[in-house]
């Protein structure tokens, strides 16, 4: 048997020569790819989600000493699907002096959010629902219309806590949108392309030296820094804050709208490890994917399972920041940083140095920006410490 | 280049239509039985105290400023950094010396303790 | 043909969710109409083959200036929540003055020669927008950003609030 036959596109290949056998219009076979192909993501969006769902409780619960969910099937692997059915039956309480339209349309742009992001997610070499030019900077677009949906929900929610929990959701992603996005921009800088497939493709190379995260190790935490304060994920998940605002801007919604946040929150999360797999741990590249293009798709789902696990491991274990604690580390430490590895990068690939040589400068560079970024903050929140002021506000070093 | 979008847009369409559609059958399944004090607003079973919209304080603004200054910087870099193996050494500069006029920004943010989170 | 159909169908929502911008009582409601505007802008945009500032065009407007607006009309306390008339004594001045700039834009376009040929985009257009940047448009494109530096100075200078 040929291996190289076991390659996804194939059945995209088969399906198209189907329906042209059939004696369909080009514009229909066109609109019948674009529904199937759309359909076909929401089907595994939702599998997905049930299943991160089950993941994260299950990692949590062992994490922290506990058994997690262990009742519905084995394992508790139904758990989630009495969970859904549970979701379907509840009551749907709306505030009486709630703004109605604004508070239903909310949580169906938090799910539109996560859905949209899931097109150019490329699963495999060319598995993508839309390669577009622009693929960076359109999840960028596709997530400011998830500030706007918590934004939203905030504000109609005619709640004290809910409005307090929206304005801090978004005062949070849109400073840590700056550091993530500059984080993204750096391979793009060496790639030259922002299609997420051909990023992906850029990082090939002998057993995964190619991936962007051995050149770049600082862009890449960053990058799962500021991942985590834009998946709303603890430690910065001040927009929760169960023991202050009581659960942030979704504290009013119950029923099947709840379970629409509830689902945003979890896709989103996957989203953005997705994106770091394919941007940094080289996509669907691996061993002997050339020859078997199938295989890309379990190197994928295992880098962003890896990711999500790292994720989940972090909201386990580490406690809540202030809020002046979080806008400062934003702006202070890893905007400047990002900045200083943009100019750095840019240089030193202009150098014109060959190939292996370019790769160690670049990751020299990288360990030297992320230890004196160290120093300086360690020396900065000694002498804040000794100052007698709070922890962590670190102070320009004098010039 | 349209072909593309093609599936964005049914993806978008689908997208905008399944939430409610999900909506639509809790709506079904669901009792409904609304009264007075279920459907108040919940703030920790205390009466709600004033109006709700109250008035936010400047700092929000002002980092959201900072942040559309940097967000139309990002937008200038990610051709440029699509471009960036056509560019020449001087080309480079000029993407620097943008770089580094915002930086200054930041800095001067930093400076008079804008970037503060009272 | 679709394309024609669509640009219309994305034409009557901009101009709805315009209409509603200026019309509605509620002020969020009409920043809300305001982002529903902003974004069939940028699907007309990308009708036109114009992927690159479609993009910009939801990331600076939905996702910075429209957001920049909420922030500011929850810094406003005396509006918020007030569903006042937004008809005050100089909506006809208001409504002859947008009038007679629609009608300026409008004799100002059918003027212009906009070239337009059957030319496909460039494969790589967004790498020739970012030479373009550091060519030939290199002043603009750094006093772009003098100007985004002295905005940022000034929003600092005053909205900074006073240490006592």
């Amino acid at each position: 048997m040929d291996l190289s036959q076991l390659d996804l596109r194939l059945i995209g290949v088969w399906f198209n020569n189907m329906l042209a056998g059939a004696g369909l219009a080009p514009g229909i076979i066109s609109l019948i790819n674009w529904v199937v192909g759309a359909l076909l993501l929401l089907i595994f969006a939702l599998t997905l989600a049930i299943a991160l769902i089950w993941i994260e409780r299950k990692l949590a619960a062992r994490l922290q000493d506990r058994l997690g969910p262990n009742r519905v099937g084995p394992y508790g692997l139904l758990q989630m699907v009495a969970d859904v059915l549970k979701l379907l039956t509840k009551e749907d309480i709306t505030p009486l002096e709630a703004d109605r339209v604004t508070y239903n349309l909310a949580p169906a742009l938090a799910v539109f959010q996560v859905m949209m992001a899931m097109a150019v997610i490329p699963f495999a070499n060319g598995v993508i629902g839309a390669d577009v030019n622009i693929g960076v900077l359109y999840l960028m677009a596709i997530g400011s219309v998830g500030a706007m949906a918590a934004l939203m929900a905030g504000w109609s929610s005619n709640n004290k806590y809910a409005l307090v929990g929206g304005f801090r959701v978004v005062a949070q992603l849109l400073s840590y949108e700056i550091p993530l996005v500059m984080a993204m921009l750096i391979p793009v800088l060496v790639a030259g392309t922002m299609r997420m497939n051909g990023l992906a493709e850029a990082q090939g190379g002998w057993f995964g030296l190619g991936w962007y995260v051995w050149t770049l190790p600082t862009a890449f935490l960053i990058f799962f820094i500021a991942a985590l304060a834009e998946g709303e994920r603890a430690p910065f998940d001040l927009l929760e804050a169960e023991s202050e605002i009581v659960a942030g801007f979704n504290i009013e919604y119950s029923g099947m709208k709840f379970a629409w946040f509830y689902l945003a929150f979890f896709l989103n999360s996957w989203v953005l490890a997705a994106v770091g797999a394919t941007i940094f741990l080289g996509g669907w590249q691996g061993p002997f994917v050339a020859q078997i293009p199938a295989l890309g798709v379990i190197y994928f789902i295992a880098k962003t399972l890896l990711l999500f696990f790292i994720q989940a491991w972090v909201r386990a274990t580490f406690p809540r920041l202030r809020i002046d604690q979080m806008m400062s580390f934003c702006w202070k430490v890893l905007v400047p940083m990002a900045l200083l590895l943009f100019i750095a990068v840019a240089v030193t690939l202009k150098l014109g140095l060959p190939q292996p040589v370019q790769g160690v400068a670049l990751l020299g560079l990288n360990l030297v920006i992320l230890l004196a970024t160290l120093a300086l903050v360690s020396r900065a929140q000694k002498r804040s410490v000794g100052a007698g002021k709070r922890a962590f506000a670190p102070e320009l070093p004098r010039l | 280049m349209l072909e593309h979008y093609g599936l964005i847009g049914a993806l978008a369409l689908i997208a905008l239509i399944f939430p409610f559609v999900g909506v639509g059958v809790a709506w079904l399944l669901r009792p409904k039985r609304p009264d007075p004090i279920k459907n108040s607003v919940y703030e920790c079973g205390v009466e709600t105290i004033g109006d709700t919209w109250v008035q936010f304080r400047a700092q929000y603004y002002l980092f959201a400023l900072i942040f559309v200054v940097f967000d139309v910087e990002i937008m200038f870099l990610f051709p440029i950094a699509v471009a960036f193996q056509r560019l020449d050494m001087m080309q480079v500069f000029y993407v620097i010396l943008f770089v580094v006029l915002l930086a200054d920004g930041l800095l001067y943010a930093w400076r008079k303790k804008a970037l503060e989170w009272q | 043909m679709a394309q024609q159909a669509l640009f219309l169908i994305m034409a009557v929502f901009t101009l709805g969710m315009a209409l509603g911008t200026v019309t509605s009582r509620n002020i969020f409601h009409s920043a809300l109409f305001l982002v529903g505007s902003f974004a069939g802008v940028a699907v007309i945009y990308f009708l036109l083959e114009a992927e690159f500032v479609g993009v910009a065009q939801i990331i600076i407007y939905i996702g910075a200036i429209a957001t920049l607006i909420i922030f500011a009309i929850m810094l406003s306390r005396s509006v918020t929540g007030q569903n006042g008339s937004p008809m005050n004594r100089q909506w006809a001045f208001a409504a002859l003055g947008a009038a007679l700039l629609f009608a300026a834009l409008a004799w100002l376009f059918s003027r212009v020669d906009f070239g337009s040929t059957a030319q496909p985009v460039p494969e790589d257009a967004i790498a020739l927008i970012g030479a373009g940047l550091v060519t030939e448009y290199v002043i603009p494109f750094e006093v772009a950003s003098i100007l985004l530096l002295v905005a940022l100075v000034g929003a600092i200078l005053i909205a900074r609030e006073r240490h006592s």
